[in-house]
Order: C-alpha cells, then structure tokens, then sequence
C-alpha cells in the first residue's frame, strides 16, 4: 500500500479510476493533465489500442505540495473497461490506496455500471483488500447529456456505503478536480489512521 | 523506508551499476513506486519507467500463473543500442538494469544475482521495522481541507 519514504521524506499513493466502458476514466484523466501546472504533472501515458480504447492502463504521476514537510505524489490509473480485459484490471488495483469509482449516467449504461461495480468488488477481494477497506469515491459523470438518469436514483443504486461522491462532466471538467481531491481526502486520512 | 536501509539500497545499487559496466540501475516497487536510482538517469522519465516495469512484471506474472508457474523471476528486453534486464528481488521489489554494448547479458545476470541477495535482506529488515511499529511515526495527525487544497495550488 501507500510507500511513505521516510529518509526521502515522501509519500506515494496509487489512486484507481474503476467503472464501466466508455464512462470517461480517461477523459478524467486527460482533463487533469491539462489543467495541472506542468511542474507539478508528469508524463500522462496510455496503453491504448489503435481506437484508442485503454488497453491495460492510462497512467498520470502527480507531484502535489507538502503535508507536514512530507513531499506528496499521486499516482493516476485507469484500468480498461471491457469485460474482456478483466485480467489486467485486476493487476492494476494491486497495492491500490484510493479508487474513483466513474459511474456513467446514461440510462443504458446502468446495467453496466452495477456489473462494474461488482466486478471492482470481486476483484478487491482477490487482492485480499475489501471495500470497507479501501477508500472510495463515486463519480456520476456525463451529467451533461439529455437522457441521464437522476442523481438519487444512482446513489440510491451505487452509493449503498454512503461514501461521498461527485456529479460530473468530465469532458468540460466540472467535476474532476472535485473527485480528485475528494479521493485524496480520503487516501490521506487512511494513511492516518493505519501509519 | 528508513535512513539506515535507504543508505544500504543506494549503495548496493551504486555497486551494481559499476560491477555491471551498466548505463543505469532502478529499483521499483511491484506497485510501480521508485525507490532508488543510479547512473545515467537524467534523460529518462523515472516515474513512467517505474509504473511501465511494474506494469510489465505484473502482466508476465498474470502470464505465469495461466501457465501454472508462480512467477518470472527474469525478464530481458534487447533493443538495438541498449538492453533492459528486470528481475524480482525480495519477492517486493524489481530491479531494472540498462546497459549497452560495453556490458554483457551474463555479466549483468551474474552482478544482478549477488544484489540480489543484498536487497533482499535489506527488504525483509525494512518489512520487519514496518511491522514492528517503528514506521508508526506521527505523520499525519489533522489533514485539514485547507491542507489538501494548498496541495492544488
Ligand atoms: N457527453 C459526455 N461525454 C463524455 C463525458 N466524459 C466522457 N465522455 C465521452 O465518453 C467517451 C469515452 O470516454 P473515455 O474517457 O475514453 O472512457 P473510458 O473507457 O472510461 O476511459 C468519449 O467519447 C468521451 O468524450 C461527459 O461527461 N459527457
Ligand atoms: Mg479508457
């Protein structure tokens, strides 16, 4: 779990966007490299398929500031959505320390945000880790397109633990730093609790 | 990791890098955290470099288990200038040699070995002092929100 380096003075945190294909993982991602100062982002890189679908993970190293004279850097994965890709997925969440979970608000993409979700379940406890274990966030994103389903109905559905979650739109990016910083919370109040 | 284990990592790796004619040495955790570098490290991204190898072991150990072997302790990439040697030690932590063409494969593997066996104990001290508590350092005590939020600025 997180690295603290204690001679380098660090903390490191691996932080997972989890959630079905095509609910925009990556489109996070992108936006925060974007928007990040580029002395605080590293190099953004995305296994990817020729159609630009994630192939085994898009990744995004953050240095951020300080906390107590700790450096702090967040690192960003996105795991592939497709059912077929489930083998890496599960890779990707090893020494995981934060997930981000995207939900997509498109009434089709229901059922395939609860598959995901169990799917995230399943596989966390593969790793021997468990949701009451690991800090989580939820996402609601497309909140822009016509035919989203409303915001208490999914948390009514995705949202049973009550953990905080975000209404989104990540292509404009309303929302995304929001996420960010709310998993981060989180991450950093475990990383209290358990050092 | 702790200043005692810190010094002993940088100057195995130090060793490596000279004993192995080598043009860089990392070491990463398996959840693609660097811990430690050495040689010419300035003209590559060390970040990227540590999650792809973690990536890299992590898809051939899903590999091995399809075909019913624990893990791939080696894995060598030949390039037409410089090479990579990867290999686990410690069951933790992956080593990551460059070299070029004043190295040589059985040259690497050999010197790889003998740091290997370095690092290992080096790892197992560092997981023994975590688990004893000596790493429960008051660190964070009150994350406020105004905390997190500097950390954007
Ligand atoms: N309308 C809308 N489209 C979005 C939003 N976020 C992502 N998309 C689109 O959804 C598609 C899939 O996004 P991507 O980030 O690749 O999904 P991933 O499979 O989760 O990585 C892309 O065409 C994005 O432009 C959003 O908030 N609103
Ligand atoms: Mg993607």
């Amino acid at each position: 779990m997180s690295f603290i380096n204690y001679s380098a003075k660090e903390i490191n945190c691996k932080v997972v966007y989890y959630g079905p294909g095509l609910c925009g993982k990556t489109t996070n991602l992108n936006f925060v490299h974007k928007k990040m100062k580029p002395d605080s982002r590293g190099k953004m890189i995305s296994l990817a398929t020729e159609t630009e679908r994630t192939l085994f993970f898009d990744f995004l190293p953050l240095a951020l500031g300080e906390i107590r004279g700790f450096k702090t850097r967040f690192h960003l994965y996105t795991v592939p959505g497709q059912i077929f890709y489930d083998a890496s997925r599960k890779l990707i969440l090893k020494g995981v320390d934060g997930i981000v979970f995207v939900a997509d608000s498109q009434v089709e993409r229901m059922d395939a945000n609860m598959e995901s979700f169990d799917n995230m379940k399943s596989n966390l406890v593969e790793h021997g880790y468990s949701l009451d274990k690991v800090p989580y966030v939820i996402q609601y994103n497309k909140r822009d397109i016509s035919n989203c389903v409303p915001v208490a109905e999914m948390k009514k559905v995705l949202n049973v633990d009550g953990v905080p979650d975000f209404e989104a739109c990540a292509t404009e990016g309303a929302g995304v730093f929001e996420t960010l910083k709310g998993v981060i919370k989180l991450v950093l109040a475990e990383l209290r609790k358990g050092a | 990791m702790f200043d005692e284990e810190s010094r002993e990592i940088s100057d195995t790796i130090g060793r490596l890098l000279k004993e192995a004619n080598a043009k860089s040495v990392y070491l990463v955790d398996k959840d693609g955290q660097l811990i430690a570098s050495s040689g010419e490290t300035s003209n590559i991204d060390s970040t990227s470099l540590a999650s792809l190898t973690a990536g890299n072991i992590a898809a051939t150990g899903g590999l091995a288990k399809l075909i019913g072997e624990k893990e791939f302790s080696i894995l060598f990439h030949e390039g037409e200038k410089d090479n990579i040697h990867i290999s686990i030690a410690g069951e933790r932590v992956i080593l990551v040699v460059i070299f070029d063409e004043r190295s040589s494969l059985g040259l690497v593997r050999l010197r790889v070995k003998k740091a290997n066996e370095a690092l290992t104990r080096c790892i197992e001290n560092i997981l023994k002092k975590m688990s004893s508590g000596k790493a429960k350092e008051n660190l964070l005590e009150e994350i406020s929100d105004e905390d997190i939020e500097k950390l954007f600025q």
